[in-house]
């Protein structure tokens, strides 16, 4: 039933497509990653001028919707050109990719951050105190004690933000980017076929699905030692 | 601003056929015949694994051609043509039915079998069982989730601007356009937005304080 010429025609504009979703799920999901965790941090602090802004970037990334984000950044970049290339950042904001990373790091730093939150308010106290007890400094608390414990809670909800994040990296195409969904917008403003629409759901399907796998796969060898 | 009239309305249209629409799809995962469990799995599992930009404009799309093809076979003089807004209501119920969909069912397991079977020994009928007894427990359960997908489909009001819908952010969109002021507008628009999450976040608690009403004190 597959139409084998119009694949040879518009597949390479799929491939592409797809490589441009992995690339930006990828790169923003790491940068999320590396955000996260001092603003977790900055939240759970007993500072107020920590806490608050903290607090406040959090709700103000997760209350807002990603498109809008994304569309204060990429045209509102434009409000302020001069000043942008004063400062020598014009030619970030002028490319619609770099402008998408952005936006897509700064929203998933905020639902990871919270992720982080959890994580770490579940490891039992007394972890801590013991820890604490034996002498060990705030880095290897960190990294012997907590950090193991809570990046296991926090794989499973890791893994959601991943998928969660590969959907939403559809909205690039809304900006100009031809990802997998402006390739496939572009290819449907080309043919008007309907299908094209399909297909792109069929590859979107088997990107969540190896993804969920691949992750139940990591979590199985992270966490054999707790499996009874 | 009134996008944002908009905005609240395509939510709260969406509200009742989608969180509806879920806990029916919930029940039929649970019936007693293979394909129809099947089926609705088969549902839940393309619209969650699908962008939901994506299964916007399939519907919105599919939901003109359908309705194109119809006209065309009932032999109607006219092709029946749906407004924006409505396809836009449809195109989010679809979406949110499935998501919810999931919280409906983790909330049925979570009523124990044991107060349907006392339901059932006391002579209620099934359907009264599931109305009286196993329904109020469940909404109690399911509320926390679902208050999460009410702010994904608040969120995801946004995505309909891209069809045809005057909504919030397309009016964001127009104005800055015509003014070219696209950081006062936008921003504008997030702080809109950011309003209604607070005030959902409140009514949430205030239903959850309600629907917990009969286990103070536990």
């Amino acid at each position: 039933m597959m139409d084998w010429a119009f694949i040879e025609v518009w597949g390479w504009r799929l491939v592409s497509g797809l490589g441009i979703t992995i690339k930006v799920v990828v790169i923003s999901c790491a940068l999320g990653f590396v955000l996260a965790y001092p603003i977790a941090r900055a939240r759970m602090s007993r500072r107020l001028w920590l806490s608050g802004p903290a607090a406040g970037y959090v709700a103000c990334f997760r209350g807002t919707p990603l498109l809008c984000q994304l569309y204060l950044i990429y045209y509102g970049a434009g409000e302020i050109r001069p000043l942008l290339s004063d400062l020598g950042v014009w030619w970030f904001f002028r490319d619609s990719l770099y402008c998408c990373l952005l936006a897509f790091t700064l929203n998933t730093a905020a639902y990871q951050s919270e992720i982080v939150r959890g994580a770490v308010m579940s490891v039992p106290r007394g972890q801590v105190e013991a820890g604490r007890a034996l002498g060990l400094s705030g880095y290897r608390l960190l990294r012997h004690v907590i950090g193991p414990q809570a990046l296991l809670i926090a794989l499973r909800p890791f893994g959601n933000e991943l998928v969660t994040v590969t959907k939403s990296s559809a909205l690039t195409a809304i900006v100009t980017l031809l990802d997998l969904m402006g390739q496939t917008r572009y290819i449907f403003a080309r043919t008007f076929d309907f299908s094209i629409y399909m297909y792109a759901a069929v590859i979107y399907l088997a990107l969540t699905e190896v993804m969920g796998w691949g992750w139940g796969m990591l979590e199985r060898r992270l966490g054999r030692h707790l499996r009874r | 601003m009134r996008g944002a009239l908009v905005t609240v309305g395509l939510s709260l249209a969406t509200l009742p056929f989608g969180f509806g629409g879920g806990l029916v799809l919930a029940l039929l995962r649970l019936s007693r015949w293979n394909w129809v469990r099947r089926a609705c799995g088969v549902y839940v599992w393309f619209f969650r694994g699908i962008p939901d930009l994506l299964s916007l404009f399939l519907v919105y799309f599919g939901l003109q051609a359908v309705l194109n093809w119809a006209g065309q076979v009932l032999g109607l003089g006219w092709r029946p043509e749906m407004d924006a807004f409505s396809a836009g209501v449809v195109a989010l119920s679809v979406v949110v039915a499935a998501y919810s969909s999931e919280v409906w069912l983790s909330a049925w397991a979570a009523v124990p079998a044991g107060q349907r079977e006392a339901g059932r020994s006391l002579g209620l009928r099934p359907g009264v069982v599931f109305r009286q007894v196993v329904l109020p427990q469940m909404v109690r359960v399911a509320l926390p989730g679902l208050g999460n997908v009410w702010m994904v489909l608040i969120k995801d009001t946004s995505l309909i601007s891209t069809l045809a819908v005057m909504d919030l952010l397309r009016a964001a969109s127009e104005a800055s356009r015509a003014t070219s002021r696209p950081m006062l507008f936008y921003f504008a628009a997030g702080a809109v937005y950011l309003v209604f999450a607070l005030a959902s976040g409140v009514g949430q608690s205030a239903l959850e304080r309600r629907a917990g009403r009969g286990l103070a004190g536990i």
